[in-house]
């Protein structure tokens, strides 16, 4: 890790606490799966690293590389912009796929009776 | 214009996604704006509703208290899963009757929503209007119905419709 | 102790965090108990996979890294929708 020694110090540490923070909020939410006994609470906690714990990372990747290169790198910014919209749609299909498949086998549901709309 | 330029904003947000991935300067500009011309006419064969926006300037004011909205849930998120089953805690399904109609508002709506750790969405239905969503950490349902109607509701319904 | 120090210390733990990360899908992964979780936790192996090269693009200093996470996110969303809608249907295109 060459490059790093021509970092500033605000800049070392700020991407520091960045990365850290952001590998934080994934692990939490990753441990959070193993917690969820179903599965409609298990949805919610991949969303911990693919909001804030994504943004942090690559907010830290572009104040880096911004620093190193003495000028504005920005594409960082794409995987995020990219990840908030997907993550929506896959979290969308799978809660569906999920009711579609509790209601089609008539067993037992997390989904109360009253609030199916079919 | 409209023949050559049929989705506007699409071609401009394709050559600046060009440029980020390449690089900003002249050549980059005019091979990007070759690449963005043609795919966005690509895009009139798949014919998509076109969004009208009505109030673009809030656009920055709604992306800003989104962004805040998920740091403050994603802090209630760690609460709920460090302290684990110490706290009674009930998980639910909250319906909510919903008056935005326009198909963009709706999948803006739906990306909030389920980006937001806490709430995911579950199920629409067009016809009567009425959204489940999944709450984690469900207190009181009412509250949850008024957050997403006057919050994130009302801005989108000036926005699109 | 010097910024620079707790730069390398800072990604080191924090690769090592989402390793972790990754263990925790995989055993929900394996574990089950229903197809819907298997690939809620592949979808987020992907999102970890990705985050993981991001760090080593901070590590190594090397733009290149960035390329890469940006295909493993594509590929990430590509298949779990594909997985998603294979679960509804029974098949993926229809």
């Amino acid at each position: 890790m060459t490059h790093v020694e021509n970092l500033p110090g605000w800049a070392a540490l700020l991407t520091a606490l960045l990365v850290f923070a952001g590998a934080s909020l994934t692990l939490i939410g990753a441990v959070g799966t193993l917690r969820f006994r179903t599965f409609f609470e298990r949805v919610h906690a991949p969303t911990l690293g693919t909001s804030w714990g994504t943004g942090a990372i690559v907010l830290a990747s572009m104040l880096m590389f911004s620093v190193l290169g003495s000028r504005l790198v920005l594409h960082e910014i794409l995987i995020g912009i990219f990840v908030t919209i997907t993550t929506p749609v896959t979290l969308m299909l799978l809660a569906r796929a999920a009711l579609y498949r509790e209601s089609s086998e008539g067993g037992e549901t997390e989904v109360p009776a009253d609030r199916r709309t079919d | 214009m409209r023949k050559v330029l049929p989705y506007p904003v699409l071609t401009a947000s394709l050559i600046v996604v060009w440029m980020l991935l390449n690089a900003f300067t002249l050549g980059h500009l005019l091979l990007g704006t070759v690449v963005a011309v043609g795919a966005s006419r690509v895009m009139t064969a798949l014919e998509p509703s076109k969004p009208r926006l009505r109030r673009w300037q809030l656009i920055p004011w709604l992306c800003a208290v989104v962004l805040l909205d998920i740091a403050r849930s994603n802090i209630a998120v760690v609460a709920v899963i460090l302290q684990g089953n110490r706290r009674a805690r009930r998980a639910g399904f909250v319906s909510i009757p919903l008056d935005l109609r326009d198909r963009t508002g709706l999948a803006v709506l739906a990306c909030i929503v389920t980006s937001t750790p806490g709430t995911a969405w579950v199920e629409y239905d067009s016809a009567t209007g009425m959204l489940v969503i999944h709450v984690l950490d469900l207190v009181e349902e009412q509250e949850w119905v008024e957050l997403i109607k006057n919050r994130y509701e009302a801005t989108l319904q000036e926005i699109f419709e | 102790m010097t910024a620079t120090t707790i730069l390398v210390w800072s990604v080191t733990v924090s690769q090592l965090m989402l390793v972790a990360a990754m263990a925790c899908y995989l055993y929900r992964l394996i574990r089950g108990p229903r197809a819907q979780d298997r690939v809620l936790s592949l979808d987020a192996i992907y999102a970890c996979a990705m985050l993981l090269v991001l760090t080593f693009g901070i590590r190594t200093g090397s733009a290149l890294y960035f390329e890469v996470a940006l295909v493993i996110a594509l590929l990430g969303f590509i298949s779990s929708v594909a997985l998603a809608k294979f679960l509804m249907r029974g098949e993926v295109i229809e």
